[in-house]
């Protein structure tokens, strides 16, 4: 049954990804992005069918086309933090959802990422999270990464944060956080240092605990 | 938008993840939505049509009715949905609303459903689209435009008075409403009488009578019978002096009466009469007391308070005030331009009369409202001709119907409008609502009484005089050419005149002294459809605007033609 659901459902036409901006009124009507079978992204994901549901209803609502482009992505993310600029986290986010590196956010990646956000082990968030702040995807998060990523943080906030950040320079924040996670001392924090770190700290393990059942 | 945001959240909230280890503190908790991600159907009975939705769908706007508890009041337990007793229809927009995040107004309904389906279900207009924004507003204005003045009229019935109602308040009612009272009918019937009588005079007097015995200059009958003249104007300004008088007395509020126009038209009537009595008879004032005399054709315009096409005339002004301001404006930039072009291109030539800028507009306006120049021009101008009469692209497809409604209003005399088809589907392309059946009632107005277009005959007529002025349709250029033109000749030949609308020919030929100014009526001539106008559908009226000038250069005169 899902073999038939999956060959009924077509296959990603994605035609032009070009990134023309003033092309992509015009791509967005030309483009149209299906996702796999609900079972399939069953499988792949933590969601079960009901939520999967509600989730593409809503994107589907909100992006007829299926795609989600960078543009969409920062007026969506500067919606909710309207008291700073939230464009530069929003391109590194975007950047860290696009997985394949496309240009433009699929249902799958979308629902993958928060699959992972969510309803993930605490290795696979921290995972996501390295793979977040190293811009590069080199491996490694040297201090030039972590500066752009800390400032984007701040530029996010604007004048209220959530969480509370006291006023830190980024610099010592970024000072602070190699301080924590680079156990080596060789100025770049790989992914075991990085899991290792944050496993030891009290606080991150206990956030990480809300994020269960967001959605 | 409410929708964006509930489904974004979740992501939003996942998202933060991002910044987690680089917490100093541990996060609060979010918030725990217990309205939980169970969606259901929820099913809505508007009237017996069925409706289905997504209970999410209806919880994205919390204020409004349906998506706050207030919809629990409508639930039907025996057939676990909410009834609502209200029009389906537009309850298909209400919920469009919900799902789309737009409201949309339906061009088809009338504004006033439209509104009262908003208020009971709590929504407010100002969310409408901006697709239909424009239009909602459009509707509305002319919507409530027409109920003030509905209230006015009814206001202003004939009901009767109340009964201690000081003889004050029943004088103003005399006035105001002449059929509630014979002695307020008599008294209106004098004086628009006296009205006549007065504009009458006032054109009589300057025609030419045999000259008396003894002289051989034909004299104007005004000079001739000059006493006699002399009463009738006074008896004319007594009478109105009185009226005006009395409307001042009766009048509720004085100062709101003093500011009026009908008031002011009263005023500027009976002026120059005493200004005149109280001048002295010096050369160096009589020629402004000449001009004063000229204010005595105002009292035509007393006539409003007899007729109520010029009333609706004077509304339709007012209301089109900014496109007719625009239209000067823009006349007032064409004649500069083609002044001054036509100045520096007559530079050289001797005893060219464009002996400067201004003295270039006068030739400019007078070709531009193609009455044609009287002197000729020099070869120079000749091959130059400014680009002639205001041509529709001057005014932009827009406007276009400005015209039109000049022919209409001179249909109004005459019930021959031939064009009035044309011009209702020239309408019907314009997205301002118009509707074919206002030039159908327009051009009856003066005629018969019935009216298509509803069972009040006055109050439609008035009503489709209201979309009328609400539309951006404009009367005649005003200033430059009123819907007489001057005629400007140097020979007696009389201009031709062709269409139904025409002039006596004897009125042309009142002044034969050479440079003189005559009134003559317009007339439409019937156009040869020659001219191809891109903005306007095809129609014989383009040809109207662009008039044959050919000839308009040359020694020989005019042609009186319209626009």
């Amino acid at each position: 049954m899902g073999a038939v659901v999956g060959t009924l459902t077509m296959q990603t036409k994605q035609r032009r990804p070009s990134r023309d901006k003033a092309d992509d009124d015009l791509e967005m009507t030309i483009v149209c992005h299906r996702p796999e079978g609900l079972d399939q992204l069953e499988a792949q994901t933590n969601f079960n069918k009901r939520e999967l549901q509600v989730l593409y209803r809503g994107f589907k609502n909100e992006c007829p086309s299926g795609v989600v482009n960078e543009e969409t992505f920062k007026q969506i993310y500067s919606q909710f933090f309207p008291h700073g600029d939230a464009s530069t986290y929003a391109h590194y986010l975007f950047n860290a959802f696009d997985t394949g590196n496309t240009g433009s956010i699929k249902f799958e990646d979308f629902v993958t990422a928060l699959s992972i956000l969510l309803r993930g082990s605490v290795t696979e968030k921290l995972q996501w999270t390295f793979n977040l702040y190293d811009i590069n995807r080199d491996g490694y998060i040297n201090k030039e990464e972590m500066t752009d990523i800390v400032r984007a943080i701040y530029d996010m906030m604007g004048k209220y944060t959530y969480p509370v950040l006291k006023t830190d320079a980024p610099k010592q924040h970024v000072d602070a956080f190699f301080q924590k996670m680079d156990k080596n001392r060789d100025g770049v924090v790989t992914l075991d240092e990085f899991l290792f770190s944050c496993q030891e700290d009290e606080n991150i393990m206990r956030s990480l605990q809300l994020f269960e059942n967001v959605i | 938008m409410a929708a964006g945001v509930a489904t974004w959240l979740p992501f939003a909230r996942a998202a933060a993840v991002g910044w987690l280890p680089l917490a100093k503190k541990t996060m609060p908790k979010p918030p725990v939505d217990n309205s939980s991600r169970s969606d259901e159907i929820l099913y809505v009975n508007v009237s017996g049509v069925r409706f289905q939705t997504w209970k999410n769908t209806l919880d994205r706007y919390p204020d409004t009715l349906l998506g706050s508890s207030e919809k629990e009041f409508f639930f039907n337990e025996e057939t676990q949905e909410y009834f609502f007793d209200r029009d389906p229809e537009m309850f298909r927009h209400i919920l469009n609303f919900y799902r789309t995040g737009k409201l949309h107004y339906p061009r088809h309904e009338c504004i006033q459903a439209f509104d009262e389906e908003l208020a009971f279900y709590g929504i407010v207009p100002e969310i409408i689209g901006d697709c239909c924004m424009e239009e909602y507003r459009d509707r509305k204005k002319e919507n409530q435009e027409r109920l003030a003045e509905d209230t006015e009229a009814n206001e202003a019935t004939d009901a009767p008075l109340p009964p201690h109602s000081t003889s004050r308040e029943r004088l103003w009612r005399a006035f105001e409403n002449p059929h509630t009272s014979t002695m307020a009918l008599v008294f209106y019937y004098v004086t628009g009488f006296f009205i006549a009588v007065s504009v009458i005079a006032n054109v009589v007097e300057t025609v030419p009578c045999r000259p008396p015995k003894g002289s051989v200059k034909d004299l104007p009958c005004g000079e001739k019978y000059q006493l006699a003249f002399f009463c009738m104007d006074t008896a004319c300004v007594l009478i109105f002096t009185f009226e005006y008088l009395m409307r001042l007395f009766a009048a509720p509020s004085r100062c709101k009466f003093m500011r009026s126009v009908m008031s002011v038209i009263d005023v500027v009537a009976i002026m120059p009469y005493y200004i005149g009595l109280v001048m002295p008879e010096n050369e160096d004032v009589s020629g402004a007391f000449v001009t004063l005399r000229v204010f005595r054709v105002f009292r035509i315009f007393k006539f409003s308070r007899h007729s109520q096409g010029l009333r609706i005339l004077g509304y339709t002004l007012k209301s089109c005030a900014s496109e007719l301001g625009f239209l000067l404006f823009s006349l007032t930039m064409a004649i500069i331009i083609f002044a001054t072009v036509m100045f520096y291109a007559e530079k050289g030539t001797k005893g060219s009369t464009f002996t400067s800028i201004p003295a270039s507009f006068w030739y400019t306006i007078v070709t531009m409202t193609t009455l044609g120049p009287v002197w000729d021009s020099s070869l120079v101008s000749g091959c130059f001709p400014p680009d002639g009469p205001v041509d529709p692209v001057l005014l932009g497809p827009k406007h276009h119907h400005l015209l039109h409604l000049q022919l209409l209003w001179f249909s109004l005399s005459n019930h021959e409008f031939t064009d009035e088809m044309t011009y209702s589907e020239l309408c019907m392309t314009e997205s301002v609502g118009f509707r074919t059946s206002r030039s159908t009632s327009l051009s009856s107005q003066q005629g018969a009484q019935n009216n298509s277009t509803g069972c009040c005959p006055r109050r439609a007529r008035r009503r489709a005089a209201m979309r009328l002025a609400n539309s951006t349709v404009s009367v005649s250029r005003g200033s430059v050419q009123e819907l007489d033109t001057l005629q400007f000749k140097t020979t007696s030949i009389p201009p031709q005149t062709r269409s139904s609308l025409n002039a006596q020919p004897d009125d042309l030929k009142l002044n034969c002294g050479d440079q003189d100014f005559t009134a003559a009526i317009i007339s439409i001539p019937t156009p040869p459809a020659n001219t191809p106008d891109e903005s306007l559908p095809p129609s014989p009226v383009p040809g109207i605007l662009r008039n044959t000038r050919a000839t308009a250069y040359t020694h020989e005169t005019v042609k009186i033609s319209s626009l």
